[in-house]
């Protein structure tokens, strides 16, 4: 088990700081002068997110042919931007409730950075099967409520309802679990608070909590509820979402392995993006004490044994593609990393894959510009496999009649990007105006460890 | 009512303690001294602090497991009523309710309604949201949620005599022992 304080390479808080110098470090991000880099950046991510706004009302005002999906490819840029946002989002809820039932006490410097990210993935990862279904004003529809004139029901034998409930469920109950992490901090910022509106709105968020001790009982009872009900919730989430593609019939999609393969893969792409962000923002404001050298190298070992099962399951899929002795199979293998998106397949394979390798070695593990270089690698590789999965998949299935090829328009292109933007811009706001490590948790933790 | 020092109603007496170590010998000093009513205010769960003031595990478990059930029952109550009575449909041969194709939406919402229920039960359980109470009045209220530790001894009825309680606090190590006001 790592220590607490020990040596600077394995503490998970380094040089003893007192309770006071916790709240001060943490709170401070939020109460000091927003820097000017903080502008620069927001005034960047912001401009993205505006084309994201433009991009959707473009496609809203003129309609959804100015994505490039076509026939065969229906399923194209946004389904896999769905995918893909989706699975960033699963990290957060790894670290917040996995490693909380398993006493993983690494997870608490970066719990709440990593919720956070949950959030804004599904925020990000929602727009795009809203706008797929084109008319997203209808998207309500989704939902089992009586709609329009024609008494029409939801069909609950399709995956893709499926799917509707596990994402808003998944989202809502991140939400809850991420809010109520943040009650006591909440408070703290509140009492902290110099300035009449920031005594207003700390204090209508934070509830009144007092950290009384009865309140502390129910609270961590709810916290362990919580975890204990996100964890499967977690796992069931890409299983539902791999279930869009492995109940159809389509050779590519058909198999079994795709729910175990699909988690195994949000965990991954989930980890790179958190070590992404996090290895610029305890730069940026100064946490390196509180998120140490241990957290960074503990979340690198968790993407080499989750990059290790993604690649364990590419190389099944071919071999079942083989043994299967189903031509049609057969063939979707072969096209797929040898046919016209052959070049997207093995960038998939070089950066998901052959990437993580290198944090076999403790120096690479720790290394800052070198994680975050792989971690960048690996979120490109992340979303390239969802393309691979889709389009590949879709583009050649049974009779070549009915073949085709999909290729991105300028929408879908600023789109991704402007998904990206709208990504970054909340969280920008989220390090703002939240603390973005909870204090409550870390103070516990070091009193634990003191042996009071 | 006990007349406290400026004539209104006594809610209790509080005072700062250092350390969590601190506040646990005196909250267990206390209860031996026979003050039924204690609380602390601090800035994480203390360890160990369920059992000095003798509080019970929170059922807070019980609360979410009713509402998962519900939720579970509600899907599948759903799920069959709008697929074989609201709007029946033949889709592909497939019966109009199966069990096995209903357990996704029915452990989601099961999920859905158990979380919602840890957590509106946690508030309703402390009594939140509330915009105020007497413990806010102390001079150091504001540190019980930085680094600072307040035991806070509840008048339990006319009996209840705040110097003697503001004495025993300052006798264990209390620091800034005030009378809280309603």
């Amino acid at each position: 088990m790592a220590t607490v304080f020990s040596s600077p390479e394995s503490a998970l808080v380094l040089g003893r700081p007192s309770l006071a110098e916790v709240t001060r470090t943490v709170a401070g991000i939020v109460e000091r002068r927003t820097p000017r880099a903080w502008w620069v950046a927001f005034a960047l991510t912001g401009s993205l997110t505006l084309v994201l706004l433009a991009m959707l009302g473009y496609l809203v005002s003129t309609g959804i042919g100015v994505w490039g999906n076509n026939s065969p490819v229906g399923w194209a840029f946004d389904i896999t931007n769905f995918v893909f946002w989706i699975g960033i989002g699963h990290a957060g809820t790894l670290i917040s409730a996995i490693l909380y039932l398993f006493r993983q006490r690494w997870r608490t410097s970066i719990n709440r950075f990593a919720e956070a990210m949950t959030l804004f993935a599904v925020a990000c990862a929602a727009i795009f099967p809203m706008f797929h279904v084109g008319r997203p004003w209808r998207a309500y529809w989704l939902f089992p409520a009586p709609n329009a004139w024609l008494g029409l029901w939801p069909n609950f034998r399709s995956p893709l309802i499926w799917d509707v409930f596990a994402v808003s469920t998944y989202g809502t109950v991140s939400l809850l679990f991420w809010y109520v992490g943040l009650i006591p901090d909440l408070a703290t910022l509140r009492d902290r608070a110099q300035s009449r509106a920031r005594q207003v709105i700390y204090g209508v968020l934070s509830l009144g909590w007092r950290g009384s001790a009865r309140h502390w009982n129910h609270y961590e009872m709810a916290y362990l509820l919580l975890a204990g009900l996100s964890t499967p919730l977690v796992l069931s989430v890409h299983s539902i979402v791999s279930f869009d593609f492995a109940v159809s019939l389509l050779p590519g999609w058909h198999t079994t392995i795709f729910p175990p393969y699909f988690v195994a893969g949000a965990i991954f792409s989930g980890f790179a993006m958190v070590v992404t962000l996090m290895v610029v923002a305890r730069q940026a404001f100064g946490l390196q004490h509180l998120v140490t050298m241990k957290h960074l190298e503990n979340m690198n070992k968790v993407m080499l044994a989750t990059g290790l099962i993604v690649g364990y399951a590419y190389g099944v899929e071919f071999f079942i593609a083989w043994y299967s002795g189903n031509p049609y199979e057969r063939f979707a293998f072969v096209n797929r990393a040898l046919g016209p998106y052959g070049w997207a397949y093995w960038i998939m394979v070089a950066a998901n894959v052959l990437a993580p390798q290198c944090f076999w070695f403790r120096r690479v593990r720790t290394s800052l510009p070198a994680m975050f270089l792989i971690s960048i690698l690996v979120n490109l590789g992340m979303w390239f496999e969802r393309f691979v999965i889709i389009v590949s998949s879709l583009h050649r299935d049974f009779l070549p009649s009915a073949w085709g090829m999909f290729r991105p328009t300028w929408v879908d292109l600023l789109t991704l990007a402007g998904s990206f933007g709208l990504f970054l811009t909340l969280f920008l706001l989220f390090v703002r105006f939240l603390p973005l490590i909870s204090m409550s948790e870390v103070k516990g933790m070091m009193a634990a460890r003191e042996g009071v | 009512m006990t007349g406290g020092p400026s004539g209104s109603s006594v809610y209790g007496v509080a005072a700062e303690f250092e350390d969590a170590a601190r506040l646990l010998h005196a909250l267990r000093e206390l209860r031996r001294r026979g003050y039924a009513r204690l609380d602390a205010c601090t800035p994480f769960p203390v360890h160990g602090i369920e059992q000095a003031l003798g509080l019970r595990r929170s059922p807070l478990g019980w609360v979410a497991l009713a509402a998962g059930v519900a939720g579970a029952a509600g899907a599948l109550l759903l799920q069959w009523w709008t697929g074989s009575v609201a709007y029946p449909l033949v889709i592909g041969g497939k019966p109009f309710f199966a069990l096995e194709v209903s357990v996704p939406v029915a452990f989601e919402l099961a999920v859905l309604l158990a979380s919602f229920a840890a957590v509106l039960g946690m508030l309703a359980l402390n009594g939140l949201p509330r915009l105020y109470h007497p413990s806010l009045r102390h001079s150091r209220f504001r540190r019980a949620s930085d680094d600072g530790f307040l035991l806070i001894v509840e008048s339990d009825g006319p009996h209840f005599q705040p110097e003697r309680a503001l004495e025993a606090l300052r006798s264990l190590g209390g620091r800034q022992a005030e009378v809280l006001e309603e």
